[in-house]
This record gives structure tokens, C-alpha cells and sequence, in this order.
């Protein structure tokens, strides 16, 4: 075309422009497999001398305590921990496509249920080496949540934190209230919380999964921790008559939570317990973090959810368990065995409590000297515990917690009444999720 | 394609060049030379790329989500892919509390855009074309929420309607104890709580098509309409309203498909709690996220496809049918 002498000069540089639009093409294809090597990183470190470490510590306090501790066993060990941080969710919600993908060597995660089913899909490496080293470190409650489903090691804990009702001592004493130890004093309290012009339990479900924390302590108070697993591992009905009790009994103290509660997030119930508007809520130590005033933290107190079955009296603490496992597609295995190895030493855990005042560590032999006087408190009824359980979300399906569970004791929160649908819409559909193995 | 350039181009080669008589050897040498190997490779490129990225990232994606929506997966492994007939879609319509009103949702969602925005956005730009003062003032203003992101939109959307701390329920006095209106949880509110976000920024972007559509209004139609003695509103409705009906088809299928991908507003402003499930939020609580039950989602996904292409399918035969009688 370009030989004709004419001056049809068009169509060259259309050609050329074209020829430019398929170069972009090709770039967008190119970009694909770009955009699914996102999921990894660190693939530039596969050198020996690195650890890479896939993190979910994305807020601002944690991440600083997890960096104190890699450079202190940087200093230690010589070796380089390379940090791949995402945001908190985002880490959990893409953790399946992560660990197909190109993991990092030692990612976080939580013990109970959901590190069992990695463990299980095989998509993390047994870690039974690094426990002959830190076995003395962690007592036998601990040893149980890090064991997979083929009693292999999968899990290395780090901190812990118990769920418990939190108030103000200055309120409390105030008003001359009393810690209540059974139900019949929590319902009296709440009664007299509310004449008194307070929001007896401060609520904020708009996340969905604060409600779940109430429903676990409720169910084990009432039918104790061997039905908590069974109901979790799909084995118990949800419309068995001890299910029903549980949510009679929170039908009972329902109207003494904050009302809106679909709508607000936990962070903005705190509030109303830092503004001493509220008596009680029910939560993890992690509400801490909502005490930016050294004053306002220093009143804060907790104490066990009271007793409901003197059968099982206080006897399970839901004491959720953070820590990190073992990708299968680690690159540097003796690196990353030594890593664990340090993460499961007192010295790791000290570290971090000392960036991160609402937790615990899950060892026994971490020094408390310096544990405030809330954290030992915890410590205590962590270590008092005939039972720790996870969490609804972390001792069952994810699969059913996030789909059914969440949006069934929404339902709930706003409609009491109509608890029997919710119970069997919640089992027909349990049966269908646990039967697809 | 390679039929249609070199019937043409000999054409092309002869008109231009006035002087040039012995034109029609080289011609057909240039129409070999036309499909000389580079040339073959360019078109090869340049129809092949675009369809291979059209097949993989469209076509089988689609009908891969199908086949999965017949089958269970937790998406770790082939090999866990298990087949399991239409139990995913007899799950989701009768055991699945969320399916309907997600249905329902959607369609709420829809004929509100079509009640609210649609007509303040026409009448927004009828009132722009009127050349009054600081047009150009108000018309920014109106198109703003457009360039901002949904998820934008929802978070500050969240914040006038937060229970405790928001700005509705600061001013009017319903964030204490026995007064609270709970804009983001009550399922009875919270649905038009989130259209009027939506019908906010929709407005806007209907406002500035109208507005297109008005510009290209014949000014001798006012002009006849006038001398002929109709007042506003009758030429309005009698002469403007009816040259607008390209305007009107597009956006009516603008709004469809603002309805059925209704997500990110929804999301960030309360995750489709009770009242405000869609498809497309149903569809990510399975698939993304740790639960994936991609088989299931996937479900989800093809009843939605089914209702976009029952409402695509008529509108490109009603097109097509159009384009042939003209």
C-alpha cells in the first residue's frame, strides 16, 4: 500500500496505530498473569538468608510489635524476615486463593477450626520439629488448638485474648453495683442499670460477628463446652430444645442491650462505654483499644459472664488464639523452622505484649511482672479454664458462619419473636453446607 | 475481513491518482501484495488478540461459572469439584432466607431509579438548557456525586446515617436511647436509606445525558412549536420530550444495568445486612472471602445472568428489528 505513489498515506499510519492498539492488547494479556502473581510476593527473596512472613497485623500497633519482634530475632539469628502486610480482612477473605498460590513461608493465622482445615486441604506444612523445642513453653490447653485434625502440630500460638463483660469500675461503684456471678444478679443488674438511666449492655452487631461472641457464652453457661463443639462441628441441631434455650435466655436479656444494634459498629458501642453511658459490654480485652485516655483504661474491669448451669458453672473461657503456621510453599524451610522456633519462646511473646497492652501471652512461662493489672486478670482466667473455645467463627465452617450464622442472628437481634424460623432455616441449611465434604 | 479490503481497495487505488493510466497492472499486484505475510500477521493480530481476550475473559469464564453453579467446590483443588445436579438452585430458592429479597432488591432497586432520579434528572437539565446564569455552576454541583466512587459514596453516605453519631440523627434528636431510628440496620429503612444515595449520584448522571439529548433538540422545532402557539409544557411534552426518545433508551438501559450491578454502595454502607440483600452481594459472600462455596455462588451468579439477558435479549431483538426496517 505504501508503494503507491499517490500519496495514500492513510493507511500507514492507521496500520501503525493499530499496530499500537494490539501492542496494548498484548500488554492487557500480559497483565493477567501479573494480576494473579499478585496474591504472593516475595518471590525475589528466595534466597537463604530470608524468612518472608504473610501478615494480617495491618493496624497501626500490632504491626509495630511484630516488627520489634523479626528485628530482635534478626539480631539473633542473622537471618532477614521479610513482611508482606495486608489489611485485616482482606487477608482472611483472600487466604484461600493466597495459600494456592505462591504463600509467603510463615503466614498468620488463628488456632481452632480454621487452622485445622488448611491443615486438612494440606496447604500447610506440620511443624511437629519446631514444637520439640517449645514444647515446655505452652501449657496443655494451648498444645490441643495447635494440633490438626491428625494430631500433627500445625500451629505455633503467640497471644491470646479472653471474651468477657467489661464496665467501669468508677460506675460500679458509684452506684454500688456488684459483679454478678449468676443470672438471676445479671437480669437484677440490668434491671436496676436501666432505671438508672443507663444502657445496661452496650451492642454493635453491624459487623455481624459481635453477636456470635454473645451466643457462644450463652451456649456454653447454659449446655456447657462439649455441646459447643458439637453444635460447631454441624453434629448438634440448632433446633434441638438446648439450642432454644439459648436464645429463650437472650430473648430474656435482648431488651437490655443497646437498641440499633444491626447498625452499629462495636467500635461506636465502646464509645458508649467510655462515655459511661453504658454499664456493661460484652467483648474481647481488645476493646481496650478504644481507651485512648490512660485514665478512662485504668477503670476498666472485666469479669466471666456468670454462671447459668452450675453443672458447668464458669468453667470454658472463649479465649480466641492468635499465632502463625507453616505454608506448604515454603522456600526457605530451615529459616522459617528457626523463626517458629523464636516465635514460640517468652521472649517472642514479651515483645509483642509490650506493644500491644490488650492481649496475653499464650505462654506460660512469658513473665506477667509487667502485666497491667487487666492483664492479669485475663491471664488468670485463661489459665483457670477448664475449656478455652475460639469463637463461633473460628470452631466452625467459615463457609456457615459467614453465610448463615451472621445474617440469621441479625435476624434475630431484630426479631426475637421469630426465633423458630430463623432456628430451622439455620439447620436445613447446615445440613446442606456440612454434607458437602 | 481479508475478502472485504482487497474488493475495495482497487477502487480506491484507481479514483485518486488522476494522472496515472497504467493503473490496473500495478493494482493487481497490490492487491497481492495486500496480503503479503506481515499483513496477514497484522490482521491475524489485530482480529485474533482482541478475540482470544474476548473468549477467555468473557465467554469462558461464563460458562465455566454455569457448569460450576452445578457442582460443589471449596476452590482448593480440581479434584474437589464434586457434581451435584440442580441442588444448588433448589437450595437457593427454598432454603435460602436471603435469595428473594435479594430478588426483590434488585427490582425495588431499579423501578425506584426509574421513579426518582429519571424524571429529576430531566428535569434538572431542562431547566440547564434554559442558558440561565451559572449553568455551568449547577451543573458541576449536580455531576459531582458521579465522578466520585460508589464505595466513596456509601462511606459518606454511612457516616449522615450512623445511629449514634450521624448527622440525621444528630439533628433531629433520634440517637438517644427509646428515640434511635436505625437508618443502617432497620430492614424496614434501610433499603430507601441506601436509594436515596444511590438515586443522589444517579441524578446527576442522568442529568448530563438528558442534557446531551437536549443540546441536540433542532432549535427550529422551538421555533415552529412557538409560532404555532403551544406554551411550555406543551412543547415540551408535544416536540422536545418526543425527539429525546434515543436519550430515553439509553438511559433506561443504563438504569437496568445500575440496578442488577448494584454492589459497592450496598457493601460498604452495611455489608447487605437484612433489608438490603442484592444478587451481587449474595454472589461474593459465597464465592470471595473464606467461605467459598463457589459452587453455590456461582448459582447465585446464573440467576442473575438469566435476568440480564431477560431483559438484554428484548431490547437487541427490538434493535435489531428496528436497524432491519430501516
Amino acid at each position: 500500500m505504501s508503494l503507491t505513489p499517490s500519496g495514500l498515506s492513510l493507511p500507514g499510519p492507521s496500520r501503525r496505530t493499530l499496530l499500537r492498539g494490539a501492542g496494548g492488547a498484548v500488554a492487557l494479556g500480559a497483565g493477567i498473569p501479573l494480576l494473579s502473581a499478585c496474591g504472593g510476593s516475595g518471590s525475589s527473596a528466595s534466597d537463604s538468608k530470608t524468612v518472608t512472613v504473610g501478615s494480617n497485623s495491618s493496624d497501626a500497633v500490632p504491626k509495630k510489635a511484630f516488627a520489634d519482634i523479626y528485628a530482635a530475632f534478626g539480631k539473633k539469628s542473622g537471618l532477614t524476615v521479610d513482611v508482606n502486610t495486608k489489611d485485616h480482612n482482606t487477608f482472611q477473605e483472600q487466604i484461600n486463593s493466597y495459600l494456592q498460590g505462591t504463600p509467603d513461608d510463615v503466614f498468620h493465622w488463628f488456632a481452632g477450626y480454621r487452622m485445622q482445615f488448611f491443615a486438612a486441604k494440606g496447604l500447610a506444612t506440620p511443624v511437629d520439629d519446631v514444637w520439640q523445642k517449645i514444647d515446655g513453653n505452652f501449657p496443655d490447653a494451648m498444645k490441643k488448638l495447635s494440633k490438626g485434625e491428625d494430631g500433627k502440630y500445625y500451629f505455633v500460638p503467640l497471644y491470646t485474648y479472653p471474651w468477657a463483660l467489661f464496665y467501669r469500675k468508677s460506675v460500679f461503684q458509684e452506684k454500688g453495683y456488684e459483679v454478678p456471678t449468676t443470672w438471676d444478679q445479671l437480669m437484677a443488674l440490668c434491671k436496676q442499670m436501666k432505671k438508672d438511666g443507663l444502657v445496661p449492655i452496650a451492642f454493635g452487631d453491624k459487623d455481624a460477628w459481635p453477636a456470635m461472641g454473645t451466643f457462644d457464652q450463652i451456649n456454653f453457661r447454659a449446655n456447657g463446652y462439649d455441646f459447643h463443639v458439637e453444635l460447631m462441628a454441624g453434629k448438634a441441631s440448632w433446633t434441638d430444645a438446648k439450642v432454644r434455650k439459648v436464645f429463650d435466655l437472650w430473648s430474656e436479656l435482648l431488651p437490655y442491650h443497646q437498641e440499633g444494634a444491626v447498625g452499629r459498629t462495636w467500635q461506636d458501642a465502646a464509645q458508649t462505654l467510655v462515655s459511661k453511658k453504658a454499664g456493661m459490654y460484652l467483648l474481647g480485652t481488645f476493646v481496650g483499644q478504644q481507651f485512648t485516655n490512660e485514665a478512662d483504661r485504668e477503670d476498666l474491669d472485666f469479669f466471666a459472664f456468670p454462671e447459668i448451669d452450675p453443672a458447668y458453672g464458669q468453667d470454658t473461657v472463649e479465649a480466641p488464639t492468635d499465632g502463625f503456621m507453616l505454608s506448604k510453599a515454603k522456600k526457605n524451610h530451615s529459616g522459617s523452622v528457626k523463626l517458629l522456633e523464636y516465635l514460640g519462646t517468652p521472649e517472642a511473646e514479651e515483645i509483642y505484649l509490650k506493644s500491644d497492652p490488650n492481649v496475653v501471652a499464650a505462654s506460660t512461662k512469658a513473665d506477667t511482672s509487667s502485666y497491667s493489672a487487666l492483664q492479669k486478670k485475663a491471664y488468670e482466667m485463661i489459665s483457670g479454664a477448664k475449656s478455652l473455645t475460639q469463637f463461633m467463627d473460628r470452631d466452625s465452617r467459615p463457609d456457615f458462619t459467614s453465610t448463615v450464622m451472621q445474617p440469621a442472628l441479625q435476624k434475630f437481634i431484630r426479631d426475637p419473636k421469630g426465633v423458630d424460623s430463623v432456628l430451622t432455616s439455620i439447620e436445613r441449611q447446615k445440613k446442606t453446607i456440612f454434607a458437602s465434604e | 475481513m481479508t475478502t472485504d479490503i482487497p474488493a475495495k481497495s482497487p477502487e480506491a487505488a484507481a479514483v485518486p491518482p488522476p494522472g496515472a493510466a497504467p493503473v490496473k497492472q500495478p493494482a493487481k499486484q497490490g492487491h497481492q501484495r495486500l496480503l503479503t505475510r506481515r499483513d496477514r500477521l497484522t490482521l491475524g493480530l489485530m482480529a485474533g488478540l482482541p478475540t482470544i481476550l474476548h473468549v477467555t475473559l468473557v465467554w469462558v469464564t461464563a460458562l465455566a461459572s454455569i457448569l460450576l453453579a452445578f457442582t460443589t467446590w471449596d476452590g482448593i483443588g480440581f479434584d474437589t469439584i464434586k457434581w451435584v445436579g440442580f441442588d444448588n438452585f433448589k437450595e437457593l430458592f427454598t432454603n435460602n432466607p436471603q435469595f428473594w429479597p435479594a430478588v426483590e432488591h434488585n427490582v425495588v432497586w431499579f423501578v425506584v431509579l426509574i421513579l426518582i432520579p429519571t424524571p429529576l434528572g430531566l428535569f434538572l437539565a431542562v431547566q440547564l438548557d434554559k442558558k440561565i446564569r451559572f449553568s455551568r455552576v449547577y451543573q458541576t454541583a449536580f455531576f459531582l456525586p458521579v465522578v466520585l466512587s460508589m464505595a466513596v459514596i456509601g462511606f459518606v453516605w454511612q457516616l449522615v446515617y450512623n445511629p449514634d453519631t450521624g448527622l440525621i440523627n444528630s439533628v433531629i434528636g433520634a440517637n438517644e436511647p427509646g428515640k434511635y431510628i436505625d437508618w443502617i440496620g432497620d430492614p424496614d429503612l434501610n433499603l430507601w436509606a441506601v436509594l436515596i444515595a444511590a438515586s443522589w449520584r444517579h441524578t446527576g448522571y442522568l442529568m448530563i445525558l438528558y442534557l446531551a439529548g437536549l443540546k441536540g433538540v433542532d432549535p427550529a422545532l422551538r421555533e415552529a412549536s412557538a409560532l404555532d402557539g403551544a406554551n411550555e409544557w406543551q412543547t415540551f411534552k408535544n416536540v422536545i420530550f418526543p425527539t429525546l426518545r434515543p436519550t430515553n433508551t439509553i438511559v433506561l438501559v443504563v438504569t437496568i444495568i445500575e440496578a442488577l450491578r448494584a454492589f459497592d454502595l450496598v457493601f460498604v454502607f452495611n455489608k447487605g445486612a437484612e433489608g438490603t440483600e442484592l444478587l451481587s452481594i449474595l454472589i461474593t459472600n459465597n464465592i470471595i472471602g473464606e467461605s467459598s462455596r463457589i459452587g453455590y455462588g456461582s448459582a447465585i451468579a446464573v440467576v442473575l445472568l438469566v435476568i440480564s439477558l431477560a431483559v438484554i435479549i428484548p431490547y437487541l431483538v427490538a434493535t435489531f428489528r428496528k436497524e432491519r426496517r430501516a
